[in-house]
């Protein structure tokens, strides 16, 4: 079988798999549903209006049954109703995802615009001095939790330049691209951070690699200048693991940045995950993690098959 | 052993990295011998918030408490669930990802879809969702981590295995006579140690700024247990006053990180020679 086929026939079965693992563990949770739907007013509940409730969310039928209807709800992008914001889970994500994929994809151009560069930069300077400097930046970057990083650029905007950067709100994109893009430049720049120091490295070593090939020293022996056998020559080759990288790293950012969502109080995926979370909405918890982990599950799919459009090596079954 | 560790410390990246973890553990051990400079608990009232002194080498919190001690207690929690998941993750990861090897057949199908399902979600998210179902605490945010690694060892064992297994010397073994466990522990896991040790050391740096996340947004480690992540959270607050409660934390979780970053290159490096000055 292909590699191709294979993922593509793996991909439902993970993706059912998300779905039990995920329904599952939210039965797990100690006490009954009709409390942690409820909060405190279940106290008030009589006998009969709890098991009319039981009922009506269908919490009366066994386990494989209420999987069963959770499923048939799930194709009709039926995630059920969040406690927190009275509205159906599908809307209330649908509102979030905007902010979580425009900050997704300027921390991608950041890292990208500053790690590509670098890494080349470094490679072509091999054990000299930048190369080194580079090196070491690259390390420390890759060291830095994304919450110290948002921390200091608060701190430093605010104490030096006296500046507090917008916080919890988002103008979307196509309403003011400017203010848009300026809300959530500082968030980016702390999410690219850690980004960029694993592409600039990425780059570095894919860099030298193809450096080192034959085609490489045929392009320099027929006279071609330094500077155009990194541009032309080199770098389209060494950027395919750049790709996969950048890919992967996407897919975690479109689960929205949790911690950075939280510093810069942004209203996007993460912070819905976390105050789902942490204020005990289910439906919510359910639909905002399946959601992130079938978009992970795609983006990783996607990386996979561009990997293989680059490289036909790996159509005739690696792995 | 030995031999590894000296050419870990001729490594330029690898002596600073070891320097930095001895220096770490030191706090630990002493940090849980209850040698530090003050009690990290005692409310020192009328000295709240000092700048850095003598007496308080970093400084006081908003409760008066010292901020040197409070970091060396810090250090240990940080490290005792590091260590505690890591090595969790790492035994099971190395069970599952063997005996998928060695089963070969549906068993692996079965084991990696099972950890595939698991990879399925980014690590901090699935660590969420356990913390969701269990409650925040020590021992959660230790289940968590390691459960969110166990899937990435069984992955890093499983490769390597396939490929001893059709090796001669394990044929060669197993028409001995030797038994399973034998040829499984003797010939597959003595040759899967250097990928491990490279894995192990690379975990250890992620464990420690998962840790460090949890406790941030005080999903980890609850009060008052002092704990590097909470720290940092709450300096945030404070920071224009007291800028030393938000400076050391930062600086201790980030040296943390890169001192296990730096040994793990190191010995990738020392242990694969191909990547030797490839990696930065």
């Amino acid at each position: 079988m292909s590699y191709v086929a294979q993922r593509l026939l793996t991909f439902p079965l993970i993706l059912l798999g998300v779905s039990i693992l995920v329904f599952v563990a939210i039965r797990l949770v100690p006490g009954d549903a009709i409390t942690a739907m409820l909060g405190t007013e279940a106290g008030l509940l009589t006998p009969a209006q709890r098991e009319a409730l039981s009922v009506y969310f269908g919490i009366d039928q066994p386990i494989w049954a209420q999987y069963l209807r959770w499923l048939t709800g799930l194709f009709q992008g039926d995630l059920g109703i969040s406690s927190i914001y009275g509205k159906p889970v599908f809307t209330v994500i649908l509102e979030r995802f905007p902010l979580t994929l425009q900050l997704s994809l300027m921390s991608m151009v950041i890292a990208l615009s500053v790690g590509v560069p670098l890494g080349v930069l470094a490679a072509s300077r091999n054990e000299r001095p930048s190369d080194l400097v580079v090196r070491v930046l690259a390390m420390l970057g890759q060291s830095t939790p994304n919450f110290v990083v948002g921390i200091l650029i608060i701190y430093v905007l605010s104490v030096f330049f006296g500046f507090v950067p917008a916080m919890g709100t988002f103008t979307p994109l196509f309403v003011d691209p400017l203010a848009s893009i300026g809300q959530l430049i500082f968030p980016a720049i702390t999410l690219g951070f850690a980004f960029a120091a694993s592409v600039t490295r990425i780059s570095r070593s894919a860099m030298l690699d193809v450096l080192s090939d034959d085609y490489v020293r045929t392009a320099r022996s027929k006279g071609a200048t330094p500077m155009s056998v990194i541009w032309h020559h080199a770098l389209p080759n060494a950027l395919i693991p750049v790709v996969t990288l950048s890919g992967v790293e996407f897919g975690y950012l479109l689960g929205g940045a949790v911690i950075v969502e939280q510093i810069f109080a942004l209203p996007g995926l993460g912070r819905l995950v976390l105050d789902a979370i942490t204020q005990r909405d289910y439906a919510l918890v359910q639909g905002t993690v399946l959601f992130i982990a079938f978009n992970f599950l795609v983006v990783n799919l996607l990386v996979d098959l561009t990997y293989v459009a680059l490289d036909p090596r790996i159509r005739i079954g690696r792995r | 052993m030995g031999k590894l560790f000296s050419s870990l410390f001729r490594h330029p990246s690898g002596r600073i990295g070891l320097v930095i973890i001895g220096l770490y553990l030191l706090a630990a051990i002493l940090g849980t011998l209850g040698l530090t400079p003050h009690d990290p608990l005692k409310l020192f009232a009328i000295d709240r918030l000092k700048a850095p002194s003598e007496t308080y080498w970093f400084g006081t919190d908003l409760l008066g408490r010292d901020a040197f001690s409070r970091l060396m207690v810090g250090i240990r929690q940080s490290m005792l669930i590091a260590f505690a998941s890591v090595a969790i993750a790492t035994v099971a990861g190395t069970i599952i990802g063997l005996l998928s090897a060695w089963w070969g057949g549906i068993w692996d199908g079965i084991f990696m879809r099972v950890m595939d399902v698991l990879l399925a979600f980014p690590a901090i998210l699935l660590a969420l969702l356990i913390i969701a179902i269990v409650g925040p605490g020590t021992m959660t945010s230790v289940a968590a981590i390691a459960i969110v690694y166990t899937p990435i060892f069984a992955r890093v064992v499983r490769g390597p295995a396939l490929s001893l297994k059709q090796r001669d010397f394990v044929d060669a073994a197993r028409t001995f006579g030797s038994s399973q466990g034998y040829v499984l522990t003797r010939h597959l896991l003595l040759n899967l140690v250097a990928p491990l040790a490279v894995q192990v050391t690379l975990a250890l740096a992620w464990a420690l700024l998962t840790e460090a996340g949890l406790s941030f947004l005080g999903l980890g480690t609850q009060p008052p247990t002092p704990s590097l992540g909470l720290m940092l959270a709450e300096s945030r607050n404070l920071m224009t006053h007291a800028p030393w409660l938000m400076i050391f934390p930062a600086v201790t979780i980030m040296l943390g990180i890169l001192g296990f970053n730096l040994t793990g290159d190191a010995l990738r490096d020392i242990l694969d020679p191909r990547t030797q000055r490839r990696e930065a």
